[in-house]
This record gives C-alpha cells, structure tokens and sequence, in this order.
C-alpha cells in the first residue's frame, strides 16, 4: 500500500519549548488516521509542518513520495487541509471562496466550476453557494472549508480539529460527512481531536502527548477492556478534568 | 494525482486569482476607496491651495516653468495614493494572518515567493485605479501636465507601487498584530511623507537643514515621488528609477526571507 503521508523523526521547538519530539505516523493511502491528543499536544504544530507553514528542522516529511523540504510543489497539491481557525473570507460569498482556492491550486475556470458543484453537492451546501461565508453557521462554516479542501481532488486530507466551537448536532454531521467522503472517494484523513466519541474501534490511532508519540495503533487494541478515555489517562497520567472539551 | 496544474498556466491562474480577490475585497470595501481619494484631495485642495503663496518654487526639473504649488505637489500625493495602499495591503496582510486567511494562501502549491509577489502586484494593481481616479479629479480641477503623462506615469506607477508594497510586506511580516499596526503608520507613513519631495523640494530643505536634506535624499519615498513626477511629464530620471528598482529587490528579498518558513519569522512563531 501506498503511503499517503509519512512523518519520520520530526522535532520542533519554539524557543527553549520543544513541541514536538521525535515524532513518527503513517498514513496509509485512504485511511482514516485520528490524531489524538489533549490541547498543547503538538497537533497543531504537526500539521503546520506537514502543510509547511512552519519548516521541519529535523526529521523528514513526505506526502506521496514527495519530501516536502525539497519537493514541496507536489507534495501540497496532494494536501487538502481544513484549519483548526476558520479560513475562509467571511465578506466573499462560498463560490467566490472556492474560485479563489481552484485558483490558487491553478486550475482552469471550467473545472473549477465542475469541482465546486460536486465539493459543494458532497458536503451538502449548493443552495448555500451564493451566501456570504459570514452569513453562515457555524456549521456550514466547517462544510464549505471541507468542500474547499476537496475542491483540487487531494489524495489526502488534513483536518486540524474541525469540530471545535460546533453544537453537537452539527459536530456529528462533520464526522459523519467526511468518514463518509474517505469511504465515497477513497481520499485519507488524518483527523486530529481530543475528542474519544469521535473516534471508531476500527481506526487507527496515533495518540499524541507533550510532543511524543506514545502509541499506535488500532483504537480497539488501545482502548483494551478499559475503554479509549481510561486507557489514554493511564498512559498520559493526566487529570481527567483535562479531557472536558 | 490532485487536479492542481503547476505549470505556467497554473500560476498565470493563480495570480490571476489572487489580482481577482484583492480587487474584489478593495471594491466591497467602499469606503476604503473613498478614503484613499479624499486624503489626497484635502491635500490638494485645501493645503495646497493654503501653501501657494507662501511657498515660492524655482524652476526645477521636469518643470521649464514656474509652477503652481498644486502642480508641484500633486506627483507627491500620487506616491502618498500609493504608501497608504502599500500599508494598507500589509495591514490586509496581518488581518489574513490573524483569520487564517493567509495560511490558505501558503498552502497552496505555487512557490511562495511566487504567492507574495503576486500578493504585491495584486495591491499595486489596486493603488493604480485610486492614482487614475485621482489624476482624473486633479485634471478636471484644472491642474495641467502634458496629457501624455497619463500614459507616461503607469510604468512608473507599477514601480514605485511595488517598492512601496514591499515594505509594507516586509513590515507585516515582522507585526504580531494589528493593534501594533497604527504604530506602525504613524512611525512609517509621517515619518517617510514629509521628510521626501512631496511637499518641497530638496534644495528648500537644504536650506533650512543638512541633515534633514540628507534624510529626505536617502529617503525611498522621495525617489518614488521624483520617478512619477518625472514619468508625468515624459521624463525618466535616471536615478530615482535606479534607486526604486534597487529599493525593491531589497524589501521584497527581505520580505521573501522573513515569509520564508525554514528562515523566517512565521516560523519562530507559535500561533
């Protein structure tokens, strides 16, 4: 099977504070990978080398193949990222916002109108197309930057806690929305959250603490007879009033 | 394989598609225009208007005659247009950094030197609509130069636009934000306006200070004023046009450098 990402021996530090040590995961080509940690974790930090807005000082990343040091046209084109802050324009309407992300991934008009019809149609927003993002829930928020991500056809999607500051309802709608899109269309996900429903016994899991990883796995094997929460505060030793979201 | 084109059509879309956004965001913000015009015009009409008999002008290059303080002043508020759009683009630029707008931005493919020059053609592009609609308002108030000029100055516009624009890129990149932003304008924009040619020429400042002289002739502000006003009347001057082109090499390679994620400043940041 392919690797869709690959993160070997990846540190980084902000000053004398080191946010991430070591770390190594995989994700296969079209698998659902969750990234869990509580906040301060390094998630964050992960997926701003991967998607190389901060450079990784040691270690080395890949996506496809592609080293992202030294090859990171190809490796980003591969890249579709939903941030853990909202990155859209709130004053641009959701097309508008589309066209300028086809745009920035350079694809012509024709297909970018093709492959906004079909992102927005997967994620259930083509009556909202016209609408300024700003007048959107929160909700369609979230969906419209999943359409946005999509749009370019990545082979790999990064999202960076993308149900925070959601109601229930709509948090379990984005779960449901993109397992189903990795199964519809085959793209992988690397889902980083701290929170444990949002996770299935058959994903795989990499359990991410003050910047190491602790283990990997597939979350029934880590879970045991103790469930995933109790197993994660055994291993991490933190105080379970850190795991309210 | 993605759908994402990286070849040269893929980036003539690109910017395209960043020129596209930055005009949409100036025209939904009318207000902005607006403010970008009057500025200028309360210079002009009322300053200048104020200033003309007190300010007496020898005859200076470009100018075969004696001017009016209008006219002597108008290529320095063309330049004035565009230092505020210059800050003004940076200023968008810590407010997409804040929103997460910009990280949409650098994850795209495309090389980010590449993103930010077209990020600063994209604000040039802007700053060159408000300087027409201001020569136009400036023309029919009556104020003359070879009419000609309105070609003449675009090369020189985009010039001095960019030089402007990246130090405005160069400054966001090391603001945190954009509380620290209006520092920022009064320590940049007062400072670099009245300290060049734009309201008085060089020799006058000689006259009542050396080092004030010295500031304003090393001041870039003043050979962007010096390169319009001349390009306004069909002239190139030789070396404001080599100090421009040298000035922006210098601040976008800055601003390349302090935006590039091995080197610069993003990096060493935690958000």
């Amino acid at each position: 099977m392919t690797e869709a990402l690959s993160v070997r021996g990846v540190s980084h530090s902000f000053g004398a504070t080191r946010a991430l040590d070591d770390v190594s995961l995989t994700v296969e080509e079209g698998a659902f990978v969750a990234l869990l940690g509580v906040n301060g974790a390094g998630k964050t930090t992960l997926f701003s080398l991967v998607t190389r807005l901060y450079d990784n000082i040691t270690g080395e990343i890949r996506v496809f193949g592609h080293d992202l040091r030294r090859n990171p046209g190809p490796a980003l084109a591969e890249l579709g990222v939903v941030f853990q802050s909202r990155a859209l324009d709130g004053d641009l309407t959701v097309a508008q916002n589309l066209s300028y992300h086809a745009a920035l991934h350079g694809l012509p008009r024709r297909v970018a109108r093709e492959r906004s019809d079909a992102a927005l149609a997967a994620v259930g927003l083509e009556p909202q197309r016209g609408k300024r993002v700003a007048a959107l829930s929160g909700g369609q928020q979230r969906r419209a930057e999943i359409a946005r991500a999509l749009l370019h056809q990545p082979r790999l999607l990064l999202l960076d806690e993308p149900t925070v500051g959601l109601d229930v309802k709509s948090r379990r709608e984005v779960v449901r929305l993109v397992r189903a899109l990795g199964r519809d269309t085959g793209v992988g996900v690397l889902w980083a959250t701290h929170l444990f429903d949002e996770i299935e016994d058959d994903d795989e899991v990499v359990l991410l603490h003050r910047g190491r990883v602790l283990e990997t796995g597939r979350a029934r094997a880590i879970a045991g007879e103790r469930g995933l929460a109790e197993s994660f505060l055994a291993m991490t030793g933190i105080e379970r009033e850190m795991l309210t979201p | 394989m993605s759908l994402s084109d990286l070849g040269w059509r893929g980036r003539a879309r690109a910017f395209r598609g960043i020129v596209w956004r930055e005009t949409l965001r100036f025209l939904r913000q009318r207000e902005r225009f607006f403010a970008a015009l009057v500025r200028p015009l309360v210079w002009l009409f009322i300053f200048a208007a104020g200033f003309r008999a007190v300010l007496g002008l020898s005859i200076t290059p470009p100018y075969v005659t004696y001017v009016l303080y209008e006219v002597y002043i108008t290529p320095g508020l063309v330049a004035m247009i565009q230092l505020f759009n210059g800050m003004q683009s940076s200023l968008s630029m810590v407010y997409d950094r804040e929103t997460g707008a910009m990280r949409t931005l650098l994850v795209s493919p495309f090389p980010r030197w590449f993103l930010l020059l077209s990020k600063l053609l994209a604000g040039v592009a802007v700053s060159i609509l408000q300087v027409y609609a201001f020569l136009a308002i400036a023309w029919a108030w009556g104020i003359r130069w070879p009419a000609s000029g309105f070609f003449t100055v675009f090369p020189a516009l985009v010039l001095s636009g960019m030089m402007l624009g990246a130090i405005g890129l160069l400054l966001s990149s090391t603001i945190r934000q954009l509380e620290n932003f209006a520092g920022v304008m009064n320590f940049v924009i007062f400072p670099m306006f009245f300290a060049s040619t734009a309201l008085y020429p060089l020799w006058r400042l000689r006259e009542s200070s050396t080092l004030l002289h010295d500031i304003a002739a090393a001041n870039p502000f003043t050979h962007a004023t010096e390169l319009i006003r001349f390009a306004l009347y069909g002239q190139v001057n030789l070396f404001a046009l080599g100090f421009v082109v040298g000035a922006t090499l210098v601040f976008m390679g800055l601003a390349i450098y302090a935006y590039d994620p091995s080197k610069g400043l993003i990096g060493r940041r935690r958000r």
